[in-house]
């Protein structure tokens, strides 16, 4: 998640990582993992993030821009329910991957290179 | 090449979504409009889905089912029998580059298993839930890739260094992708990606410490894609 500082918009945080706010903390699948109560909705600061959810912070210091990676939970699914992805079709249009509920749907990840 | 494999199967309740792992989106749209696909063909620059799902080559596939849960993790993906058999004839032309050559004499002995792929699939499909290929929740998260700090942290200055390169600052780019490939030595598209902009043939350059033939002959072309699990 690029971010132009280290504050980080709780609902934009959700949409693009798949980890949920709630009163108990952050919850992705079955983990919750508590975070500090006095935030109300305010910004997330990250490096409070990076350091309660395993989630890499790094930086470049040319543009003074930052990147939340995924968290380190010792696998890529630490859940098996699909996260929803939204991507840009080759038209430009955006598409969800969870519009296909009720279809058995075969991901490929392919390249031009 | 999915698309003959979609037509069949699409009446039978599959829907396949292809995903262009290509920083420069123009040159996967030249393919797919070429194909003129009817299922969702999609661009992902920054490689969500190496991030969320643990995808590090391409073909890369992964199953879900009609709950929207995850039933096959990763696992190299191809409807394709055998390598194309001109890449053969070309890597004995003699008028080729050296470099050209020995990426296509790389190229014709990576494993394709096609075949199993797509007769799994199409079990899937016919049987649902009695399929033997589709596994368990606990299955599809011990089989997903590793995602330790090493592996996060490379997503993260991936994505950084993409982010950049979409920016106009190109020249910053680099760096942080070279960070990725120390960092996840075993995540081929963030390798293949950044080679291709600094090489079409992914060759050696200055940007990068190595490249496509020289990573390959290190593991051999038949460990390129791992074996599939079926």
């Amino acid at each position: 998640m690029i971010l132009t500082s280290l504050e980080v918009d709780p609902k934009e945080f959700e949409r693009r990582t798949g980890w949920v706010l709630k009163p108990e903390g952050a919850c992705k699948g079955e983990t919750c993992v508590p975070l500090p109560h006095d935030m109300g909705s305010a910004a997330l600061d990250a490096r409070m993030l990076s350091q309660r959810l395993g989630m890499p912070l790094v930086h470049d210091g040319d543009t003074d821009i930052w990147c939340l990676g995924p968290e380190a939970q010792g696998r890529a699914l630490t859940t098996a329910q699909a996260p929803d992805l939204i991507l840009p079709d080759y038209q430009g249009n955006s598409f969800s991957l969870s519009s296909l509920r009720g279809h058995k749907v075969l991901l490929v990840a392919w390249a031009s290179w | 090449m999915w698309q003959a494999l979609r037509n069949e199967l699409h009446p039978a309740g599959l829907e396949i979504v292809t995903v262009a792992l290509d920083a420069n989106p123009e040159a996967a749209r030249v393919l797919i409009e070429q194909i003129k696909p009817n299922h969702p063909s999609l661009i992902d620059s920054a490689h969500r889905v190496d991030e969320l799902f643990g995808v590090v080559n391409a073909p890369n596939g992964v199953w879900i089912d009609e709950e929207g849960t995850i039933v096959r993790p990763v696992e190299p993906a191809s409807p394709e029998r055998h390598a194309p058999p001109e890449w053969r004839r070309m890597a004995d032309h003699p008028d080729i580059p050296e470099q050209l050559r020995e990426t296509l004499k790389l190229a014709t002995g990576i494993r394709i298993q096609g075949n199993e792929y797509v007769g799994a699939l199409r079990d899937w499909v016919a049987r649902g839930r009695a399929s033997g290929y589709r596994l368990t929740p606990a299955e599809v998260m011990a089989r997903s890739g590793p995602r330790g700090k090493a592996e996060a942290q490379a997503a993260a200055c991936f994505e950084l260094g993409q982010y950049l390169w979409d920016s106009g600052k190109r020249d910053l780019a680099p760096r942080h992708w070279r960070e990725a490939h120390r960092l996840q030595p075993d995540n081929w598209t963030y390798k293949r990606q950044a080679w291709s902009l600094a090489d079409p043939f992914q060759g050696p350059t200055e940007l990068y410490d190595s490249c496509w033939a020289a990573d390959v002959k290190k593991i051999g072309p038949e460990n390129y894609y791992p074996r599939l699990k079926l």
